[in-house]
């Protein structure tokens, strides 16, 4: 039966043809029922599960019963002094290592690949892609005998006569910062490498036949082009940046005192080390919250037109 | 047969995703495996308790044909090696039938109900009365049933360098009698034995309840009584000038320059540094740390092998704040072997708790582990009294040594030391500030029930 008969029998056999319809609608979604079903149950189940528990006093130990707290665990966390520490550093984490270092550095590293030669190219584009393609862990312990006191920072510093720095002891968040752009650089260059590509040469030999100078070119011409790729990058970079667990536990875990204690290690500690589930998942949801906000921010830049 | 397609497929799905999360959980595994999970040293040289374990379980299996024993070691460092077993200890499908338990969360993990208790074996095993009075109390829940069987206990004190000594003109039978004592003898091998740590006391988050245990605890039970835990009126205690001045000490400590690198001190691995490189290594005149360092220097299964340590340690009580009786003090703590509540086997797991504590089994573990007995029998044998230079010494300090307050929230307490302690010795925070952010985070754990001690 065609689409078309059916919608002209809707009139006189409405009440045969509707259930008809439903069945056939029914139909045509059921080759998706199985993915639904399993995106229900593995990935839907443990978010619920997750947000139920965040309104409880869930303990790892300590005490059997759970019971229904209602906001307590959000009242406590707006409360408690260590969670708004949690916060800023977590900002600054984010824009110093993604906004800032990963992005920026990524489009500088892919704007200067396009003029390099070949073998340069090359070389950087492996040394990069290493860092990325390590494990973050590996990348952690790497970067914590990099920085460590007796470590390959303050061995080069000595030889240049500079004065050595108990790097992750004084400026622990900029370590951890320096970290994450080193690991992460490569996923933004490789965006921005697709990017540039995309511009056609025309455009930017025009530009430079009205005379326009190479800042005024990219001022003008090469960021709107890419104005998309900038957004998409940034969005993907804060989401993974905000997330960043290992990196930190294995270089600093969160100290000294809480001095690199993110939202995700300041989580676990409560989570885990305290044995507080209920609170520290009510935390890994205002984690979310964070995201979704810089998500919000990020699709509006990607809405406009310019 | 249009209608039954849809029906079919999802009962298809739903049928794949039940027997997924059955494979995903895993099954309870068969009858007659055992698993035993236990912690792992973060240092692989030292292999002292997955060598034992090991030995035991291969006996077990020989005595008891068709039965396995599946060893599941914990590599990590202490406070997550306790948050692992908890997670695998919560369902059916991931609990261990025998899990190694210290005591400082036994408590803890009875009250959340993750154990199971032993009674009706105890009841019926003769040899639970070779176990000292202390040591049974150990593992008993507040519901009066035991939980565990304790393997050993363990007592603290000062262990000291003597060719260091000697450089500083300090005496080879050295015994503080106060803290002002302590900080002396550190300051006279700070001026004269250059390139030497003077004095290790643990601290900070990293080191974890070792620094709260053998680092705070050991002096603030100096400076008074139930400085920490009010059993009179049952409430956790709060603004003690003891609390202050313990905090004090280790600002003195690492202000001064006295112990290691704050950034080493507060490293989690500090505890495997200071065992396996500063002291074998010479590097450090005085550590306040537990009876057990001697097992990382055993010839096998060590982490560091050092021959002569015998003769270049010496060991001292640790002294009282200002020498009030008795004059020295110590804690105690030490492991049990527990069942998990959602263990398949308890029986069988039974059987192996037994097979661990033969006499000839418990004389095993008390020699390779530095261990303090714990059973009468074990503690008069020869082969234990020969096991360790000092081990008298230790065994010795039992009878003045306290216990941390055996409650379900004393591991968050102890978190809320530790970060007192790291607040201190970071400099982030003067003593005050910290004992009252302490006082204020105590408030919160215990629920209110705290009573203001001057």
């Amino acid at each position: 039966m065609s689409r078309a008969a059916a919608t002209g029998a809707y009139g006189t056999a409405g009440s045969v043809a509707r259930p008809r319809r439903r069945a056939r609608a029914l139909l045509r979604w059921s080759p998706l029922a199985p993915a639904t079903i399993l995106l229900l149950l593995f990935l839907a189940g443990p978010i619920g599960y997750c947000v139920y528990i965040a309104f409880t006093d869930m303990q790892l130990t300590g005490q059997e019963s759970t019971s229904f707290v209602g906001l307590a665990n959000f009242r406590r966390a707006f409360g408690d002094p260590a969670f708004l520490n949690a916060v800023v550093l977590t900002l600054v984490f984010t824009l110093v290592s993604s906004i800032l270092g990963q992005n920026t550095l990524g489009l500088a590293l892919a704007a200067l690949m396009r003029r390099a030669s070949r073998p340069v190219r090359t070389l950087t584009g492996a040394v990069v892609l290493t860092a990325w393609v390590l494990p973050e862990i590996v990348a952690g312990f790497l970067l914590y005998t990099f920085f460590e006191r007796r470590g390959t920072l303050n061995a080069i510093l000595d030889q240049l006569h500079l004065p050595s720095q108990n790097w992750l002891f004084t400026l622990p968040i900029l370590a951890v910062s320096f970290a994450n752009v080193w690991r992460g650089t490569a996923f933004s260059m490789l965006i921005y490498s697709a990017a540039l590509a995309e511009i056609p040469q025309e455009v930017t030999e025009s530009a430079e036949v009205d005379g326009a100078s190479g800042r005024q070119r990219l001022w003008h011409i090469t960021l709107p082009m890419i104005r998309r790729s900038i957004g998409t990058n940034l969005m993907l970079n804060t989401l993974q940046t905000l997330s960043v667990f290992g990196l930190i536990w294995a270089m600093t875990r969160g100290g000294p005192g809480s001095r690199s204690q993110t939202l995700p290690v300041f989580m676990y500690d409560q989570a885990f080390l305290k044995s507080l589930i209920g609170y520290g998942t009510a935390v890994a949801l205002l984690l979310l919250v964070v995201g979704a906000l810089f998500s919000v921010v990020y699709l509006r830049l990607l809405r406009e037109e310019v | 047969m249009r209608r039954i397609a849809p029906m079919a497929l999802l009962t298809a799905a739903v049928l794949a995703a039940g027997t997924l999360t059955a494979c995903g959980g895993g099954s309870g595994g068969d009858k007659n495996t055992l698993k035993v999970a236990f912690p792992k040293d973060t240092n692989n040289k030292v292999t002292v308790r997955d060598d034992y374990v090991e030995l035991v379980a291969r006996a077990f299996e020989k005595a008891n044909p068709g039965k396995k024993v599946k060893l599941i070691p914990i590599q990590a460092s202490e406070n997550d090696y306790y948050a692992k077993i908890q997670q695998m200890m919560r369902s059916p499908k991931t609990a261990p039938d025998l899990v190694y338990e210290d005591t400082f969360l036994i408590n803890s993990d009875i009250a959340a109900g993750l154990l199971r208790p032993l009674d009706p074996y105890l009841g019926k095993w003769a040899d639970w009365k070779q176990f000292e009075p202390a040591a049974k109390a150990a593992a008993r829940g507040q519901d009066g049933r035991t939980y565990g069987v304790p393997d050993g206990t363990d007592t603290r004190g000062l262990w000291f360098n003597k060719k260091i000594f000697k450089k500083a003109g300090l005496p080879q039978d050295w015994q503080p009698k106060t803290w002002d004592e302590v900080l002396a003898a550190a300051r006279t091998v700070k001026r004269k034995v250059p390139g030497v740590i003077p004095l290790n006391v643990y601290t900070g988050k990293g080191a974890g309840e070792a620094a709260v245990m053998q680092g705070f605890e050991m002096l603030l039970y100096g400076t008074g009584k139930d400085q920490l835990y009010d059993p009179a009126t049952k409430k956790w205690v709060t603004g003690t000038k003891g609390f202050r001045d313990s905090l004090e000490f280790l600002h003195t400590v690492y202000g001064e320059k006295l112990g290691p690198d704050v950034s080493d001190a507060l490293s989690p691995n500090i505890q495997t540094n200071v065992a396996t490189e500063l002291m074998p290594e010479e590097k450090l005149a005085i550590d306040l740390d537990g009876s057990w360092l001697g097992q990382q220097w055993q010839p096998k299964g060590g982490g560091k092998p050092w021959p002569e340590w015998p003769t270049v340690l010496g060991r001292a009580a640790f002294p009282t704040q200002h020498g009030a009786a008795p004059g020295k003090v110590s804690l105690a703590g030490g492991w049990t072997w527990s069942v998990p509540r959602q263990s398949q086997r308890p029986d069988l797991a039974w059987k192996l708790i037994e097979t661990f504590q033969t006499k000839h089994n418990a004389v095993e573990w008390c020699v390779r582990g530095a261990q303090i007995a714990v059973r009468k029998d074990v503690a008069a044998d020869p082969a234990y009294l020969k096991s360790l230079p000092g081990i008298g010494f230790f065994t010795g300090l039992v009878k003045i040594s306290q216990f941390r307050p055996a409650l379900p929230v004393y591991p968050k307490v102890s978190a809320a030391i530790g970060e007192a302690m790291e607040a201190v010795t970071s400099g982030d925070a003067s003593p005050k500030q910290a004992a009252d952010a302490y006082d204020e985070q105590l408030k919160s754990i215990v629920d209110g029930r705290t009573v203001a001690k001057p």
